[in-house]
């Protein structure tokens, strides 16, 4: 009988909230737009209702209002079709909606783009700040430490050091508890509630012992670790030291000098266009041609030439990038990959790379002349394109002066690892 | 215990066969719950009883050297790792029965670690070609032990079994596969001195585990 009564009355209440969410989106939400379709409507007003509900029951639980097994019903029914609305009907309608408006899909390409190329503009920019520190640090060998033989040795043998005595511990170990074993003092794992407080009031002196030494080997086990990746740090240095001595290395090393001066001049030149707020209106090509015309006389058939520099310019662009990005995956995905999560990866790498060429598009049109911009601008609608360029300008300075502290934070503190005994 | 008594064996294998799971699982004859990324070397102990029940039965102390990571690593990963493979009494061979790669690859981590003894100025041999030669006159024993057979279904695990047999075989190696349940397979192959009875020292702690 009482359950009929706490029924009825949270079924009202259900009602009252479902009234509530009707009118809240008739008159607030919808007030500009005319709602066609009452599915959507209900299904709001449904999902507020069932909300609100949650609320009261948690109300009517610290009141203890009703009778609790009712309560307890409503609770589950509330989840249960709460999670039904969450989990399937919304979803399902969301899809629904968006599949029968394909006809304004093309209008609504720009958008689409425009979220694309915000993502991947920041990512590119990214990128490029830091490969643009990066790249010198690791060409010139003025960076690299000075590593012996010697050093390595030394290291080694501390490594070696730290195992045996991982081991002679674990030898311990194995042998108490063979002993324990042998003396009948099963060393059980404590197992449920009345397990744990067992142990903690009765416990045998030698699985004492076992814990202590398990927390030494612990933390020798972390130093060998860190030696592990300390030594290989300095195998890798000193194979590049080695390297730099080559031609390869020195023609690299010379190609290094280079490469500073260029980043040294992108980040200086993406300073001035922030602080003076400019967007470069003309390409390089356009504007190398005109000096060459303008000051320094030279003579030649502008339309020709200026196809033919465009093409060698954007092509250089376009092969580098997706040189250097096909490489970057390559070690980023071998870097972190396993059998078990290779194919996640390499979708969100495909992922990375679709975007890094979408805004590659966009930020191209900057370099190329004026009557090859057109189809670009035409299949990308109205954007905003100056707004790519400064927000590319922006987070790539971000990006190369944290790089350059982060490099010089690295730089600095790795010497002193070495040094300590 | 004196240093006499120490016998040092290798396991080595791709990332993720379950390498430290198994050395784990003779180690401290419990299932490893949360099986990690192995980063450097980890080892461990193993009580053993050579020729328990003999007049001349004697412990021994078995270390486990389970070495992480992959043949495709660095040069100078492999150079770091070329440390731990001194003075090896044994090499255990770990790959995975459902993975190709992993048994194809452990030509190169014999080779990886048996140059590093027989070439003692440590150079290291940088291309995998594999030569039945440099097997012929090895005198440090090989195990091969295929893992997750039990992830493998019935009708395959004919032909998975055949084909691991042929890799043991031209490794001279012995071979156990193991299994969840009662059974393991043993195969027929060199003879390892110093671990005579084989099925003593997998076979109690084997029975009734799963291994995933």
């Amino acid at each position: 009988m009482s359950f009929l009564i706490d029924s009825s009355i949270m079924i009202t209440s259900q009602i009252l909230f479902f009234g509530f969410g009707w009118l809240f989106f008739m008159r607030q939400l919808f007030k500009d737009y005319e709602v066609r379709q009452y599915v959507v409507q209900v299904i709001f007003s449904v999902t507020f209702a069932f909300s609100c509900t949650m609320f009261e029951l948690i109300i009517f639980e610290i009141l203890k209002v009703l009778n609790s097994s009712s309560r307890y019903f409503h609770w589950k029914m509330n989840l249960c079709v709460i999670l039904l609305i969450l989990v399937f009907m919304v979803p399902f309608y969301i899809g629904y909606f968006i599949v029968s408006n394909i006809r304004l899909w093309i209008l609504s390409i720009e958008q689409l783009i425009s979220r694309v190329g915000v993502i991947g503009v920041t990512l590119m920019a990214l990128l490029s700040g830091f490969g643009a520190v990066n790249c010198p640090y690791t060409y010139m060998s003025y960076f690299l430490r000075n590593v012996t033989d010697a050093d390595i040795l030394a290291l080694e043998r501390r490594l070696l050091q730290t195992m045996d005595m991982i081991i002679s511990k674990k030898k311990r170990m194995a042998m108490t508890r063979r002993t324990m074993f042998q003396k009948g003092e099963v060393h059980n794992k404590p197992s449920g509630f009345w397990g744990m407080i067992k142990s903690v009031t009765t416990s045998a002196p030698g699985s004492e012992n076992l814990t202590l030494i398990q927390q030494e080997v612990d933390a020798l086990e972390e130093l060998s670790r860190q030696l592990f990746l300390e030594t290989a740090d300095l195998y890798a240095t000193k194979e590049r030291i080695e390297y730099s001595k080559t031609f390869k290395g020195k023609y690299f090393n010379f190609l290094g000098y280079f490469f500073s001066i260029y980043c040294v001049w992108k980040i200086f030149m993406a300073t001035i266009n922030i602080v003076f707020d400019r967007v470069g209106k003309t390409d390089p090509v356009t504007r190398g041609i005109e000096i060459t015309v303008n000051y320094l006389g030279i003579q030649f058939d502008v339309k020709f030439w200026s196809q033919h520099i465009s093409f060698i310019l954007v092509g250089i662009i376009i092969v580098t990038s997706i040189r250097g990005l096909l490489i970057t995956l390559t070690k980023f995905f071998y870097a972190i990959s396993s059998s078990k999560s290779s194919n996640v990866i390499v979708l969100l790498l495909a992922q990375i790379m679709g975007m890094y060429f979408v805004s590659s598009v966009l930020l191209i049109r900057m370099s190329m002349p004026l009557e090859y911009r057109t189809i670009i601008t035409e299949v990308l609608g109205e954007l905003q394109f100056n707004f790519y360029h400064r927000w590319f300008d922006v987070i790539f300075l971000v990006s190369a002066l944290s790089s350059i502290l982060f490099l010089y934070l690295a730089h600095k503190q790795a010497p002193e690892k070495h040094m300590a005994p | 215990m004196a240093s006499l008594d120490r016998v040092k064996v290798l396991v080595l294998g791709d990332s993720g066969v379950g390498k430290s799971s198994l050395v784990h699982l003779l180690c401290q004859n419990q299932v490893l719950g949360n099986p990690s990324w192995t980063v450097g070397c980890s080892v461990d102990v193993r009580v053993h009883d050579y020729k328990e029940g003999t007049p001349e039965e004697k412990t021994y102390y078995i270390e486990l050297w389970d070495v992480g990571g992959s043949v495709g690593s660095a040069s100078s990963v492999k150079s770091t790792r070329a440390v731990f493979y001194n003075s090896v009494n044994g090499i255990i061979l770990v790959h995975d029965l459902t993975n190709k790669k992993s048994s194809q690859n452990l030509y190169r981590w014999s080779l990886e670690a048996l140059n590093r003894d027989l070439v003692p100025t440590g150079v290291l041999v940088t291309n995998g070609d594999y030569d039945r030669e440099q097997f012929a006159d090895n005198q440090i024993p090989l195990l091969v032990i295929g893992t997750k057979l039990d992830q493998i279904h019935e009708t395959k695990r004919h032909e998975v079994l055949t084909r691991t047999a042929f890799l043991a075989e031209d490794f001279n190696a012995e071979e156990i596969n193991l299994v969840i349940e009662k059974r393991y397979f043993l195969r027929e192959g060199n003879q390892i001195p110093g671990f005579p009875d084989r099925k003593r020292f997998g076979g109690g702690t084997l029975k009734s585990l799963h291994y995933d």
